[in-house]
């Protein structure tokens, strides 16, 4: 997980809300809550860098966190959420 | 964060609600007996084209993602289509509950063109007989042909929705193979006492013993089959069922009337739980952000009478709209408290609110009771 480029889905945006976020997908209509603004963070990074390790560094997420949050990028994953880029360099 | 956190988080409110439900029209075709909204005669005070496009424009910069159309009957609407394409073009989703009279084959078709559409038919009885009994004579006809014409079209997997009654819980297996037979999805939802349901509820509203079968029924499917998370209240009798089991009422879910009016939700038309209206200065998101009504649905709820009641965790007290059309307390139990405290309840109330915005159709014997001549005059001015 920590080395793969992820990106958020074309057709998914994120609300921004008290708690998070909401994160919708336009083509299978699913809703998923994201449930810490440091996740939401995250997510709108991976675009930016080549790795999801990077995109937790550059957020300055400490790395005992780390498992969690590739628990919540797989889940995302799963949800088509988020895809693996190509557009990699 | 835990899942009860993440509740406790939604029951302060959201900055733009998830689930909007939008009656285009009060006009119908049928007249149901147990219709939300006591539909029937258009009102003339219904938002014009370019209202309601200005309201899908406001909910899109709020990322309102998908709305639910319903009415009356919206395909009514002359503005139907073109209300339809400008909110999906706009990435708002929409879905939308018809009873089907005006899908023919050529609409079929213009339907299943539309990308990011849902289509809910809705139909109480898998027979003629018992469907027609409460919404109408020819209505179950009309339905089946729609999801016909929504098949021959290719439209896909649309929606086949149920008001759960004492008179066709026996059909739930039989809801069920009918959608399958169609690829569609089965949704069934809770009966409530609202609009001219506030009369037929009496009759029509499940069983205790009914009650069961339907919990035990829905736990069997799990999510393959949808409620709106409207059962939440059976919940006490164990397992928890799919859904956020809190009532949404104006903290993520709400009701924009024809007229414009918003209220906490679909079942509450009523003075009482009006927030305010599109057409104010600020329109709807000051009403969803700032209105007096919506503030108050969000601040932490009392347990009341339920306080002592070791199922309160599970049922949330139940449903606001049935306590409030049964003329029972909001702090206290549901009339269909599964533990049959509303059952008691019930027997102390003298007299329940009457619903408002009463739009049936004139002749009807529900236009006969005290104090529904003032209400037409009012809908009237």
């Amino acid at each position: 997980m920590l080395d793969r480029p992820l990106g958020l889905h074309e057709r998914v945006a994120l609300r921004p809300e008290p708690f998070g976020a909401l994160a919708y997908h336009y083509g299978t209509r699913r809703l998923v809550f994201l449930k810490h603004p440091d996740v939401v963070r995250v997510v709108g990074s991976l675009d930016q860098h080549p790795t999801v390790r990077a995109a937790l560094e550059s957020c300055g997420i400490a790395e005992d966190r780390w498992p969690a949050f590739c628990g919540a990028l797989t889940s995302l994953c799963e949800s088509e959420m988020l895809h693996e880029r190509v557009d990699t360099c | 964060m835990s899942a009860s956190t993440l509740v406790d988080q939604m029951k302060r409110g959201l900055d733009a609600p998830i689930c909007l439900t939008w009656e285009l029209t009060y006009a119908c075709n049928l007249e149901c007996v147990h219709c939300l909204s006591s539909s029937g005669r258009r009102d003339p005070r219904e938002l014009t084209t370019d209202e309601a496009k200005a309201v899908l424009d406001e909910l899109r910069a709020l990322q309102v993602f998908y709305i639910n159309i319903g009415g009356g009957e919206p395909m009514v609407r002359r503005d139907f289509f073109e209300l339809v394409e400008y909110a999906i073009g706009n990435d708002i989703g929409v879905k939308f509950s018809t009873n089907g009279a005006f899908i023919d084959a050529d609409k079929a078709r213009r339907l299943a063109a539309m990308d990011y559409l849902d289509i809910q038919i809705s139909l109480d009885g898998t027979d003629a007989v018992t469907n027609d009994a409460v919404r109408g004579e020819g209505s179950y006809d009309l339905a089946r042909r729609a999801m016909d014409h929504l098949a021959d079209a290719g439209f896909g997997p649309f929606k086949i929705s149920v008001v759960v009654t004492r008179h066709n819980v026996d059909q739930l297996d039989e809801f069920k193979a009918l959608a399958d037979g169609y690829g569609a999805q089965l949704r069934v939802t809770r009966l409530r006492p609202s609009g001219r349901g506030a009369e037929s509820w009496h009759d029509l509203h499940p069983t205790n013993a009914q009650q069961r079968q339907i919990y035990e029924w829905l736990l069997a499917h799990g999510e393959d089959v949808l409620t709106g998370d409207s059962f939440f209240h059976l919940n006490a009798l164990g397992e928890s069922l799919p859904g956020l089991n809190m009532c949404g009422a104006g903290r993520v879910v709400c009701l924009i009337d024809p007229i414009g009016d918003v209220y906490a939700c679909p079942f509450v038309i009523h003075d009482q739980f009006k927030a305010g209206s599109v057409r104010d200065a600020g329109g709807f998101t000051a009403v969803w952000r700032e209105s007096e009504l919506f503030t108050s649905l969000r601040e932490p709820e009392s347990a009341g009478a339920c306080a002592s009641c070791g199922s309160y965790d599970a049922c949330q007290g139940g449903c606001m709209a049935a306590k409030f059309f049964t003329g029972l307390p909001l702090d206290g139990p549901d009339p269909e408290c599964v533990s049959g405290h509303g059952e008691a309840a019930l027997l102390a109330v003298s007299s329940a609110p009457r619903p408002m915005m009463d739009h049936s159709k004139p002749g009807r014997a529900s236009t006969s009771v005290p104090g529904a001549t003032q209400l037409v005059t009012l809908t009237r001015k």
